[in-house]
């Protein structure tokens, strides 16, 4: 499937989010673009490693970047922005097949996507983590200079 | 500053806490707003505890420690955004204390949500954009929209009846998993697991994950771990709706 459709169908699918949760109005468009800059890095990421762990941490870590320097730009909190990204990226069909082959009576299958999504979801936690520590990183050393070349 | 005006800053602090907190915001950003504003009214060594069922705020002597109960827990963005504004403006001495109370005010009476029917719409267009994005194919994609639409009004009109938001998700995931069922029995669709990933997104509690990472990582540990169980309990009631649908 081509790179273009995923990009507007993650748009779009953002943005609905961003209305389901009363986003801000000058702020959906920003909000479609985080989740469809989140989704993209997420899917290039899964085509060339094959990992769904990395291109998750990979794809989180993007949506709190990109969610960040708007929060920034905008003056608005960081959150508007992350919640409608991150949604594409929760691993929604690994807990779905989980829950099939538990129903199913299959407990070895269902306990390894379990456990899969468990970890995709660690790894979406963990890019949110590295994401903040390297804005803060980067933010307070900017505002030093500033403070260094006024005074 | 007289001990009247401080008392209006008191609860100034809480009204803002508490729309915050409703409205769905992370507890350490409600700290750090209701922090600022205290200062900016020069009241010296507050404290605020906020858990996501109540506000406990120490304003320091002589005043009374207030205690505030945050009854009901929605996702309303805006009116994070706004407070937030509100809380900026005051530091930045843009309002005095009565304007940014009487806006705050309005701010708790105002609806700003859209309209249903448009979030109806977003939640079913948004389920078919996600079939896709999920290697669905294209056939399906009318089925995921119906679904994932009338899923979204079951969730909403289950809540506003029941209260009880678990109730609400179970049922909205069963009738997804139904209809979905029920479309591929007819000949309608094709792939069941993918059309019910793609419906069943907008109910899941996507807020409540990222906010629950974010609370735990800020160290604020009992709003963590008691956003994170929502959000589990949550995942968990839409799990077992599906799950009831399949095991048939």
């Amino acid at each position: 499937m081509t790179w273009v459709i995923q990009a507007i169908l993650s748009f779009l699918a953002a943005t609905g989010f961003g209305i389901i949760f009363n986003a801000p109005r000058k702020m959906l468009f920003y909000c479609g673009f985080v989740g469809m800059t989140g989704w993209l890095v997420y899917s290039v990421a899964n085509e060339l490693s094959g990992d769904a762990m990395q291109a998750s941490f990979l794809g989180a870590f993007a949506v709190a970047i990109v969610a960040h320097i708007f929060a920034r730009r905008f003056r608005t909190p960081m959150i508007i922005f992350s919640v409608a990204g991150i949604i594409p990226l929760v691993p929604g069909g690994m807990a779905y097949n989980a829950m099939r082959h538990t129903v199913e009576n299959d407990y070895i299958t269902a306990i390894s996507f379990a456990s899969r999504a468990f970890m995709v979801s660690g790894a979406i936690a963990m890019g949110l983590v590295f994401a903040e520590v390297i804005i803060q990183l980067v933010f307070r050393s900017a505002a030093r200079r500033k403070k260094t070349t006024i005074t | 500053m007289a001990t009247v005006d401080k008392e209006m800053a008191i609860d100034c602090c809480l009204l803002a806490g508490r729309l915050m907190m409703e409205a769905g915001a992370e507890t350490y950003r409600v700290e750090d707003t209701m922090e600022r504003m205290a200062e900016t009214q020069k009241l010296s060594a507050t404290h605020s505890f906020v858990t996501p069922t109540g506000i406990i705020f120490t304003p320091g002597s002589p005043h009374h420690t207030k205690l505030i109960r945050i009854k009901s827990r929605t996702t309303d963005l805006e009116k994070v955004a706004l407070v937030n504004d509100v809380s900026r403006k005051l530091s930045a001495q843009e309002y005095t204390l009565e304007e940014a109370y009487a806006r705050l005010q309005a701010i708790e009476k105002a609806n700003v949500m859209f309209p249903l029917w448009l979030q109806i719409i977003s939640a079913a267009i948004a389920s078919g954009c996600f079939l896709i994005l999920f290697e669905g194919i294209w056939s399906d994609v009318p089925i995921a929209i119906f679904a994932g639409g009338v899923g979204f009004i079951i969730a909403t009109l289950m809540q506003e009846l029941t209260k009880v938001s678990f109730f609400a998700e179970f049922i909205a995931a069963l009738t997804v998993g139904l209809m979905s069922f029920g479309a591929i029995h007819v000949g309608l669709g094709t792939e069941l697991d993918k059309i019910i990933i793609g419906s069943v997104m907008p109910l899941v509690p996507g807020l409540l994950i990222t906010n629950a990472v974010r609370d735990l990582m800020a160290g604020h540990f009992v709003s963590g771990l008691s956003k994170g169980a929502e959000a589990f309990l949550t995942a968990f009631a839409i799990g077992a709706g599906v799950a009831f649908v399949l095991s048939f």
